[in-house]
């Protein structure tokens, strides 16, 4: 269900997979309660390094998006608070699908796109600053 | 020393008959990790591991493999005896067919691992009976990791494992790596000039340069961290130098500025302002980018 990360995309891994969790759990192929694969399997199956696997499954607890169970392995969450993001996030999805298919609809290539994004938050961040 | 460090160096150098091969390498490799040990043919990857086995002496400095020095003669052994090595030569006997390579290999290792052992001989589809001067390029490779993997070491130090391996050989190689480390807690360091699979299965890396470690670190946190950020002027770019501690090489071109950033790019971005760019573009760098602004442009 998982797929390969692009190494060098320049994307930290361990966010590429964040990124598919979250994505999964929006799609509805993983749902509340269910069981993810192993750190082990999960770095041998994607041949990458078992240490970026933990971290991302850190990461993803840390955000209330999965459980991890000491000795049982990893699994989605079903408590509010990650619902509660969920929904903030679905709301802002949409805000941004509109917004990108604006931008591609004027001819803006999706790496453009990502890199306006970057930008766009970076330039606010030190206007805030620089006020 | 710390157990959090496997091997430890500290401004290692290494002269021969005049020649600094090694000059000033510095680098710390946690325990656990697969350590990519990047850099061009000639860098000084082939040194620093003949140092870390004790095979070579250090002119100055320090290097610690388990915490004891590495060229201490007593603690020669015990290195050796707790260190898969691949070579790039793969030193392997001829003559012996690919069991008795195996056989004769195991006899030296008391903790000889039979499961793994049997496991890779299935995995890396190994003919027993073949002798080892007519294995091909990548079986050789192969056997050779077989034996460093199975006697049972807590650090393997691998020099250019898949150097003459075919892709589809050097991903079976690279997802034996990364299936014996999730299984049996060890660390990897690997020399490598191929930026794709240190990116592929490493989660720390050293870049090396002429004989210095030139930007080290956990991969991921590279990744965060670097940017190029590019501006668009009205007119031709200014003459910018920046202030912020991140930024690195500064190219101009015509309306261009282009800025090289190893972290803090929003500080960069704020003190560019000044200057009025049309434009901003920030994206991310990729290992490859980053080894070459660091090795090729460092003149």
């Amino acid at each position: 269900m998982l797929l390969r990360p692009n190494p060098s995309s320049g994307v930290p891994i361990y966010l590429q997979l964040m990124e598919q969790v979250k994505h999964s759990i929006e799609t509805g192929a993983l749902r509340p309660g269910e069981q993810l694969p192993g750190i082990r399997p999960l770095a041998e199956e994607l041949v990458i390094n078992p240490n970026t696997v933990a971290k991302a499954y850190r990461e993803l607890e840390h955000e209330g998006v999965i459980e991890l169970r000491h000795g049982a392995g990893a699994f989605v969450s079903a408590n509010a608070r990650a619902k509660k993001t969920t929904d903030k996030l679905r709301a802002g999805q949409a805000l941004v699908t509109a917004a990108v298919d604006r931008l591609r609809a004027r001819g803006v290539t999706d790496e453009e796109i990502r890199r306006l994004f970057e930008a766009a938050l970076a330039l606010t961040k030190t206007g805030v600053h620089g006020e | 020393m710390s157990d959090r460090f496997v091997i430890e160096t500290s401004d290692l150098r290494k002269q021969y008959d005049g020649v600094e091969a090694l000059r000033g390498l510095t680098m710390q490799v946690p325990a656990g990790s697969i350590y990519g040990f990047l850099g061009r043919n000639g860098a000084g990857k082939t040194t620093t591991i003949k140092v870390l086995l004790g095979m070579a002496h250090p002119t100055s400095g320090s290097a610690r493999v388990f915490g004891t020095p590495a060229d201490l003669p007593a603690a020669s052994v015990d290195i050796r005896r707790r260190v898969g090595f691949v070579s790039d030569e793969k030193d392997l006997f001829d003559y012996m067919t690919v069991d008795e390579m195996i056989r004769f290999t195991a006899a030296f290792f008391p903790r000889w691992r039979a499961d793994l052992e049997q496991r890779y001989r299935r995995t890396f589809e190994l003919p027993a009976d073949r002798k080892v001067k007519a294995l091909s390029r990548g079986t050789r490779t192969k056997l050779a990791l077989l034996l460093a993997l199975c006697r049972g070491a807590e650090l393997l130090i691998l020099d250019e494992p898949t150097s003459g391996l075919d892709p589809a050989m050097t991903e079976e190689v690279l997802q034996a790596l990364v299936a014996h480390v999730a299984s049996e807690e060890m660390t990897v360091f690997f020399s490598s000039h191929q930026i794709s699979e240190v990116d592929q299965i490493a989660d720390q890396v050293a870049i090396v340069d002429r004989g210095r470690a030139v930007v080290t670190g956990a991969l991921d946190d590279l990744r965060e961290r670097y940017r190029r950020i590019q501006f668009v002027f009205e007119r031709d770019a200014p003459e910018a130098t920046f202030r912020a501690a991140g930024a690195g090489r500064v190219r101009r071109k015509g309306r261009v500025l282009t800025v090289l950033a190893s972290h803090g790019a929003d500080d960069i971005v704020e003190e560019a302002r000044a200057l009025n760019p049309v434009s901003v573009d920030i994206a991310p760098v990729t290992l490859k980018e980053i080894f070459l602004e660091t090795v090729v442009g460092e003149d």
